[in-house]
């Protein structure tokens, strides 16, 4: 991955423009840049600056996983061979019922595992399948795995920068 | 936070949160132009935006930045809670404005957030002022590789 290339003063104020959310009237971009003192064009061009370079992942919505179904949601967590890990995690990811998948550090002697795969399912039986097929994949590769449900949402906000102004 | 019931959405509702998982479009009237594929009017998914977005449907509509690519971090992190203080630990950890998402899970670390910082000098003190906050350990989880992240999921 290239260098980050650290956001100039108008992408900061377009980002804390924004971070809340896109405004919800017919003309966005227009009402965004009145707000920032710049004109639509800019405002336009640089999101889409951003979006080309990965700077801004897509512009959309967030849905709350439980209230469109997917009551069960398992963080699985395996112990795995660090020599395999990228093999592994890469056949991992590619689960179609896989939505986030990384190679994590273990956290000995408490957390033995380094590899995460987040699994949601419309219920836990689901989720527990899904469970199994990982493990079937992963073979002797993996020498032990547990899988957290969770509970409840206690917050889920996203990204918040310039918390000072 | 609670829950809506999935009953709650009729069609129309999981088909805007569907299409608005995809590439919400940058023109001067883009609620018009996603209205159109939909086959209804601007004012009808501007308020249905809304309405989910009040009633935590929705948790967010914008655009999702990468943090990691405009020199910022997000690291998954975890505390092992005991039962008799979890809401006065949730209340302060959420109260840091760094935490972006936050999950009660059922293991001995018990709970899980993330932290999104806009430097990464900014995760030592967001983990340091929780372990002062609650005089918890905080387990910190890195991301060392990724694999894969797609966060969609059909309505």
């Amino acid at each position: 991955m290239n260098e980050p290339a650290l956001p100039d003063d108008f992408e900061r104020r377009l980002i804390i423009a924004t971070q809340a959310g896109l405004p919800l009237v017919p003309r966005p971009y227009d009402l965004l840049a009145e707000q920032l003192g710049v004109s639509a064009g800019l405002v336009k061009a640089r999101l889409a600056a951003m979006l080309e370079s990965g700077r801004i992942r897509r512009i959309g919505a967030v849905p709350n996983h439980y209230a469109i179904g997917y009551t069960a949601n398992g963080m699985s967590v395996w112990d795995v061979d660090d020599a395999h890990i990228a093999r592994l995690g890469e056949t991992i990811g590619k689960l179609d019922f896989v939505t986030h998948c990384y190679e994590r550090p273990r956290a000995l002697p408490d957390w033995p595992y380094n590899l995460f795969a987040m699994v949601h399912g419309h219920d836990r039986a689901t989720v527990l399948a899904h469970i199994d097929e990982i493990a079937a994949l992963l073979g002797p590769d993996c020498r032990r795995h547990d899988v957290l449900f969770s509970t409840a949402i206690l917050k889920k906000t996203g990204l918040r920068i310039g918390n000072d102004g | 936070m609670s829950r809506p019931a999935p009953s709650s959405l009729d069609e129309l509702d999981r088909r805007i949160i569907n299409a608005l998982q995809g590439g919400f479009p940058i023109v001067d009237e883009p609620y018009r132009q996603v209205a159109a594929s939909l086959g209804t009017t601007e004012a009808e998914l501007l308020a249905r935006i809304q309405r989910m977005l009040e009633a935590r449907v929705l948790t967010r509509f914008g655009p999702m930045f990468q943090i990691e690519r405009l020199g910022g971090r997000f690291v998954l992190a975890a505390l092992a809670v005991p039962e008799e203080r979890f809401a006065e630990v949730t209340e302060r950890v959420n109260a840091l404005p760094e935490v972006a998402h936050n999950y009660r899970r059922e293991h001995a670390l018990n709970m899980w957030f993330v932290l999104a910082t806009e430097t990464p000098d900014g995760i030592a003190a967001a983990t340091r002022r929780i372990e002062a906050d609650t005089g918890l350990k905080v387990f910190a989880f890195p991301k060392l590789q990724e694999f894969f992240v797609d966060m969609r999921l059909k309505a």
